[in-house]
Order: C-alpha cells, then structure tokens, then sequence
C-alpha cells in the first residue's frame, strides 16, 4: 500500500470560437434593426405574427409567409433583475424582460435599461407584468441583438 | 408490453466535490450501489443506458466513452441519453422501454456528475439559446426561472415569503436525509434576507451544484417472477415537450404559460392514465418532483394534480405536503433544491420514489407509502418526464 497522497488537480480551459451563420430571416430582422424597424413574421396557419421573425411557425411547423414591421412599444410579459456575477457573462447589475410589441402575438427578449436597478423595489415595481416598454435602438448598430433593448416607457 | 420493474437502486451522498475518484470512479459508484441494491452483478446486466448532461458542464467531450468499463457496458448495447435537467428520468424511460418492449430482461441506468468543478456553469446554460436572437441576452437557468417566477407571482398573487416556505419544508426534509447535499434548516426569515441573485429568486431559493452519483437497475416481470424477485414498479411514463421560444408561451396567443407549468401537467395526465390514476392527490402518497428552485415547485405541485393552479402557496403555508401532513408529501428527500447532481437527478428522483414505496426511506419515510410520482424537466422548461411508481402491481387498481 502506497501512503495517502495530496490529491492532485488539473486545470484546463476550453478555449472554443465559432462562427455561427444566422440564416437568412434571422439576418434581415438584424439588418432592420439599423432602421429602427422591428420586423416579425405571419404564419398562414394560425395567423399569430411571430416576433422575432422566424422562418417557421412553431405551432404549425407552416413556413412563415410575409413580413410584418411591429410598433416599437409594448407590454411586460416576464422581466428579472440581475444582481448576481457569473463568470462569462456581463457584470451585474442588469435587467431582462420579454415584452409582447403591439402588433406582435409573441414577445421579445431584451436588456431592459433607463431605470435605476439599486433600487431594487422601485425597479421591480417600474417593470411590473402588464406594464408598458418602448423599443430603444442603438446609434451605432454593430448588426446583433444588442442593437435594440427595452426602456420604461 | 412488459411490466417493469425497479429491482434495486443507489445513490451516493451529494457534496461539493469528491477529490478521491475520477469521473469515471465516480459513476462506477452508482452502478455498484444499483447493483447491489438489485442483489445482481454486472454480469447478470443485458445493456446499460447512461444519462449524461452536456459536455461542457464537466468539461468532459463524450464522457460516455470514459464510462464504457466504469458501467461494465463492454460487449453489450449501451445509449447515452441528454436532455438537460431531465437526463436521469429520460434515462430511465430509455431503460423502460427497453424493457417495456421485451427486448431485454435487465437494464442498468447509471451516472455521476460533478459540474462543480466548473465555475462557469452557467455561462455554459447560456449557450442553448438562440444564437442570433436570445443568446446576446445573458439568459441562463437561474434568470429563465426567475422570469417563470415573476409571471407566477403575477397571475396567482404569491410573494416571496411563498418560495421562501418551499425551501423552509425541503430543508426540513432533507436534514433527514443523509445523502443530501444541503441540510441545514432555515427560516422564511434566512431565505428572504439571503443575497438577490436574478429577483426574486435569492440564494436561499435556489439549488446546490452537487456531485455525486446514482443508478438504478430495471427488470422486466418475467425476469422478476422467475427469480421470485418483488421490485416496486413503473406503472406509468408520460413525456412532453414544449416549444423551444420562451417568448411564445407568453402573450394573447399562447398556449402554455411559461409561469405555470401547464405542458409539465400533460406529461403527468399521460402517465396518470397509464396507471390509472384518476384522483392524484388521493391516490398518491409521495411525489419526488424536479424542482431546482423554490418557485418551481409550487407549479409542479399543481401541474401534478394535487392542488388547483395558484393554490399551491396556501397549502404549503398551511402544513401541507410536508412529512407529518395528511395527503401527498412532496420532495421527502429534500429534493433538487437541497441536491442537484444534473445528470442523475432524475435518477434520484427514481431512486427516492422507490426507496419510499417498499418503506426503505429510513427517517424521510412516508408513513405507509405504496405509491409515489416522480418527475424532471430539462432545457429552458422544455422536456418533461414523470413516473408513476407503486409498491405492487395491485396497487391503485
């Protein structure tokens, strides 16, 4: 028998990149983003306008059949306010919701900014379900999803 | 189609980290504590079915591959299953159907998990959203369950105080269970004053990341009656799956609210019918239900069956579903929220359900327990599994 070791560790990271291509429908609702113009699409099926736009429908797996511009300002479906770092994401704190845009039948997910999150009572009570958000879009698009996010409205 | 049934269980204590073994010696541990709850060896196994959560957790690439000796899987069929928090159950059902068909007499689900050796777990949750759409949002579980939390709270009035009381009963539970990870009791008071994570779910209100393992092994009824065996069985499986687009089960469109958990209570509805279950709250003495923060578990409770939607905050003030109370005690063991190894918690959930109705459950015993459910989601409240167990196959009729 051999005697009782120190365990040992090995430290290893994982460095991996990738270039995701994001398809047609997805790169035309990023390219409207520049425009300020928040795109979804139809499904003629069901007929809901699905926000952000999809190639597909979901529920009817029916291809989507025409581009619908949505308003730019809608309501709170479900919000969260980020206190917590963790590692690989942005340092807190931050606000996310997902809010239905008039004209849209399915909701958004977007930083939510223009509130004070230290006031944790005040924050949750502005972003409460049902209540109302505008679209605000960046002045330099850099051609994501963080080209838009949400504000008090 | 067969019966199956449960021969034996096991399951190590859930901590921090285990130094001692490697990945592989890890799970091995769950196969031989299944093994020999079962009273059968390797050699008596005729394939292996391994839940195995995705890579990056344990930064680990293919880990059943490391695992093959580990669960004596050499020369037989053996199936890697991953779906997210659901893999263990969905192992298991991969294990049941396996036997189900009559395919094979003896099936063993194993595995371990230790994501804690990571501290980037979440940053790794992250990347199973859309990549062009959510994943520039830094969505991960803890805020796609604190989103679920915000809209139950909406719709049914409760605050938290009332998911502060669901970690107050599993705690209690689990200070009785000496495989669980976290075990000290705490108050409404400790919860609600604990650090804000993604409001409103606080530390108090959320599960440990856990190593450990578990397995079970499952057997078919002419194996069990040839041998003169007595398992506890599986007398229904339901499964469901909801859309991948958490923005879609919001909205004047929806169909299923991401604040309650209505495509979960399909899945039950589907194994309550398998078994016969038609009155969940009067029939069943147990349920083992996935549930890795407090707000989870009161629209688990609910898509169960054993209470009505948004009724499930007064019950457990009340007393309800905890050891002691009349009707269903839920999450005897404390469940996820006190121990989550996420590969095989649904293998524990398995396991503890069991355990429970053959009376082997030691201190979290459930007085007379002959029946019990179990359940597990995975991905972003996507996959869904439920069980439903009883001592024999007489049980609920």
């Amino acid at each position: 028998m051999t005697s009782a070791v120190e365990p040992r560790f090995y430290t290893q990271t994982w460095d991996l990149s990738y270039r995701h291509a994001l398809g047609d429908t997805t790169s035309r609702f990023l390219a409207g983003l520049a425009e300020q113009r928040i795109l979804g699409r139809r499904c003629p099926s069901c007929e809901r306008v699905i926000v952000p736009a999809r190639s597909f429908c979901d529920r009817d797996h029916t291809a989507t059949s025409d581009w619908v511009e949505v308003a730019t300002a809608g309501v709170v479906e479900m919000f969260t306010i980020v206190h917590e770092a963790f590692r690989g994401l942005p340092d807190p704190p931050y606000a996310l919701a997902y809010a239905t845009l008039d004209g849209a039948d399915t909701a958004l997910v977007g930083y939510v900014r223009g509130l004070d999150l230290t006031d944790l009572p005040s924050a949750v009570a502005t972003l409460a379900v049902g209540n109302r958000v505008r679209v605000a879009f960046s002045d330099t698009p850099t051609g994501t999803a963080a080209d838009y996010w949400f504000e008090p409205a | 189609m067969s019966a199956v049934g449960v021969l034996g269980v096991g399951q190590t204590p859930y901590v921090t980290r285990r130094a001692d073994v490697t990945f592989p010696e890890l799970v091995r541990e769950g196969a031989l504590l299944a093994l020999d709850d079962a009273g059968i060896t390797m050699d008596d196994v005729d394939a292996v079915v391994f839940p195995l959560a995705p890579d990056a957790l344990i930064g680990v690439g293919n880990g059943e591959r490391w695992c093959v000796e580990a669960l004596g899987a050499a020369g037989k069929p053996f199936m890697r299953v991953n779906n997210g928090g659901a893999t263990g159950m969905s192992a298991v059902i991969a294990a049941w159907t396996h036997v189900a068909s009559g395919m094979f007499d003896v099936v063993l689900v194993a595995g371990g998990e230790r994501v804690s050796e990571s501290g980037s777990a979440q940053s790794v949750l992250n990347k199973m959203w859309d990549v062009g759409y959510e994943r520039p949002i830094p969505l991960n579980t803890i805020t796609m369950l604190a989103l679920s939390a915000v809209r139950y709270m909406h719709a049914h009035g409760a605050d938290e105080a009332d998911f502060a009381r669901v970690t107050v009963k599993n705690r209690r539970h689990a200070a009785l269970n000496p495989l669980a990870h976290l075990r000290e009791p705490v108050t409404v008071e400790d919860v609600l004053a604990s650090r804000v994570l993604a409001w409103p779910i606080k530390l108090g209100d959320a599960c440990p990341s856990s190593t450990g393992a578990a397995g079970a092994v499952l057997v078919s009824e002419r194996y069990a009656r040839a041998h003169g065996l007595r398992p506890a069985w599986i007398r229904g499986i339901g499964q469901n799956t909801e859309t991948f687009w958490m923005g879609d089960r919001v909205g004047p469109r929806m169909l299923a609210d991401h604040g309650d958990a209505d495509a979960l209570a399909v899945a039950f509805e589907r194994a309550y019918a398998m078994a016969g279950v038609t009155d969940p709250a009067g029939q069943l003495d147990v349920a083992e239900i996935y549930a890795p923060f407090s707000s989870v578990e009161l629209h688990v409770i609910e898509a169960a069956g054993l209470c009505g939607k948004g009724e499930a905050p007064a019950r457990l003030a009340q007393g309800d579903f905890a050891l002691g109370a009349k009707g269903t005690i839920v999450n005897p063991s404390g469940g996820v929220l006190c121990s989550n190894p996420i590969a095989v918690t649904g293998v524990a959930r398995l396991a503890e359900a069991t355990l429970q109705v053959q009376g082997r459950a030691g201190d979290r015993q459930v007085e007379g327990a002959r029946t019990a459910v179990a359940s597990a989601i995975g991905g972003d409240h996507q996959f869904y599994a439920s069980l439903v167990l009883s001592a024999d196959l007489e049980d609920i009729a």
